[in-house]
């Protein structure tokens, strides 16, 4: 049996409020880097707020000790800031399955920010149904990484992960 | 069935995490057992040429902003109109609290000189106890994120003229030489953008609302517009950090702010508040820790429990 390498146990990780996302699916997990039985790991958070950065964590932490490393340092890592675009494609079809929908290609930033004066106009499609048919109920839902949605079709609520 | 039975049947449902199994398991805890360091790994070596306690003072300006508008907002909580501006309001508030953590953290570690002394054996780390154990003085925000929420036309009206400014404020600090404020503004900028494009949004749907809404919007700008100067006007502090090209002379994004600000008030059919500048206080003002009435009931609500436990680990 092979040893799973620090890497492999922190990629299992999950996050702690979308726990069908891994932190690497998620593109929170940056680094590993493992050296005997010491290991280094670098997170960014989503957003500067995020309340989950400690959780995250303490969870790598708890499964990199029960591992068998003795020494878990969890480092910040701020630049490059997070973006929706490095959720894996295996994170956008977990998103999709459990109900949320997931990001599009997060906006392209060169020059000043453009002021927005309409709603945002994204094309999502219903995680549940499928439908095309959706309108933006908040630009922020349950996290603030999120949207709020509805269906027209099937009229279910939904979260939309933002283009960020 | 003793007593002491039924006390057991009683017992706290957390009881379960304090099994031996999990005895030193951190994960069991939502927020962890202790704080970590939000700059952990982060490099906060000072760039060449720059001016510690120059920097450490501009973090704090930048913070405190942070810190106190996201009080305000936070105070929106379970108060809003619906339950989408409700979360959208707390969550604008998370991303501020976020960016004042970074800030203060940077702050203290440009200069730790600047965070107030604490009992020995105090477990609270430097960005809390610059948020919770200064004194109003030691508050280096400016006086427009300090007021009362007002109602939600008012509270929108400021938040147009506060995101306005800290983006345009954020993108050029974007390219600081001190790479965690260039990170920090990097990051910020992302989220300032949604806080700007909410408040612009709100206006034109208050404006062109009821004559109700519309009413109360004009009342909104023209309480905020008083305290709209002193976000221009350059402290010794901003001069020096942005002659050292690690901070932004608020002067400089004077100009775009008043444009966009314009072409928002411009759709919504408004003109420009004309109420005269509130002007400084002594010569100071609210970066020169000068504030108005409104600070000290704000600082006594969000300080009085980190005040009364110094020494307490939450």
């Amino acid at each position: 049996m092979t040893v799973p390498s620090a890497l492999a146990i922190a990629s299992e990780v999950t996050d702690p409020e979308m726990p069908m996302l891994t932190l690497a699916d998620l593109g929170v997990l940056r680094e590993v880097e493992e050296e005997g039985r010491c290991v280094r790991v670098r997170i960014t958070p989503t957003y500067s707020g995020c309340p989950a950065m400690a959780t995250m964590r303490d969870d790598l932490v708890s499964r990199l000790r029960s591992a068998g490393y003795a020494d878990v340092r969890v480092e910040v890592s701020l630049s490059p800031a997070w973006s929706s675009d490095w959720i894996s494609e295996r994170g956008r079809r977990a998103l999709v399955e459990h109900g949320v929908s997931a990001p599009g290609p997060a906006p392209e930033r060169t020059g000043p920010v453009p002021l927005s004066l309409l709603p945002t106009r994204r094309e999502v499609t219903c995680p549940r149904c499928g439908s095309g048919e959706t309108a933006l109920v908040s630009e922020y839902a349950s996290t603030a990484c999120k949207a709020q949605y509805r269906c027209t079709a099937c009229l279910e609520p939904f979260d939309h992960v933002k283009e960020h | 069935m003793s007593t002491e039975d039924l006390d057991k049947d009683h017992d706290s449902v957390y009881d379960g995490l304090l099994d031996a199994d999990h005895a030193g398991d951190d994960s069991q805890w939502a927020f962890g057992t202790d704080f970590e360091d939000p700059l952990a790994g982060v490099d906060t070596t000072l760039p060449d040429g720059a001016d510690a306690g120059a920097l450490a003072a501009y973090c704090l300006m930048l913070g405190d902003d942070a810190l106190i508008g996201s009080h305000r907002l936070s105070q929106w909580s379970s108060r809003a109109h619906d339950l989408e501006d409700d979360i959208a309001l707390s969550n604008i508030a998370l991303d501020l609290l976020g960016q004042a953590r970074l800030l203060l953290a940077r702050a203290a570690a440009a200069d730790p000189g600047v965070v107030p002394e604490l009992p020995e054996g105090s477990p609270v780390p430097p960005e809390d106890a610059l948020a919770f154990f200064r004194d109003e003085g030691g508050f280096r925000n400016v006086r427009l994120v300090e007021q009362p929420n007002g109602d939600f036309a008012e509270t929108v009206a400021r938040l147009l003229v506060t995101s306005v400014w800290r983006l345009a404020l954020l993108e050029r600090l974007a390219g600081s030489r001190d790479t965690v404020l260039a990170a920090i503004a990097e990051k910020g900028v992302k989220e300032v953008t949604y806080h700007r494009d909410y408040a612009a949004r709100w206006v034109l749907t208050l404006a062109h609302g009821t004559e109700e809404s519309r009413a109360r919007l004009v009342a909104g700008l023209d309480v905020v517009w008083p305290l709209h100067d002193e976000l221009f006007r350059t402290t010794d502090v901003e001069r020096t950090v942005a002659e050292q090209q690690v901070g932004v002379d608020p002067a400089s994004v004077a100009d775009e702010v008043g444009v966009l600000i314009d072409h928002v008030l411009s759709v919504a059919g408004l003109e420009r508040p004309t109420r005269a500048a509130a002007g400084p206080v002594a010569g100071g003002t609210g970066r020169d820790g000068r504030h108005t009435e409104a600070m000290g009931p704000l600082l006594a609500k969000m300080q009085v429990v980190a005040r009364a436990h110094p020494t307490g680990l939450w």
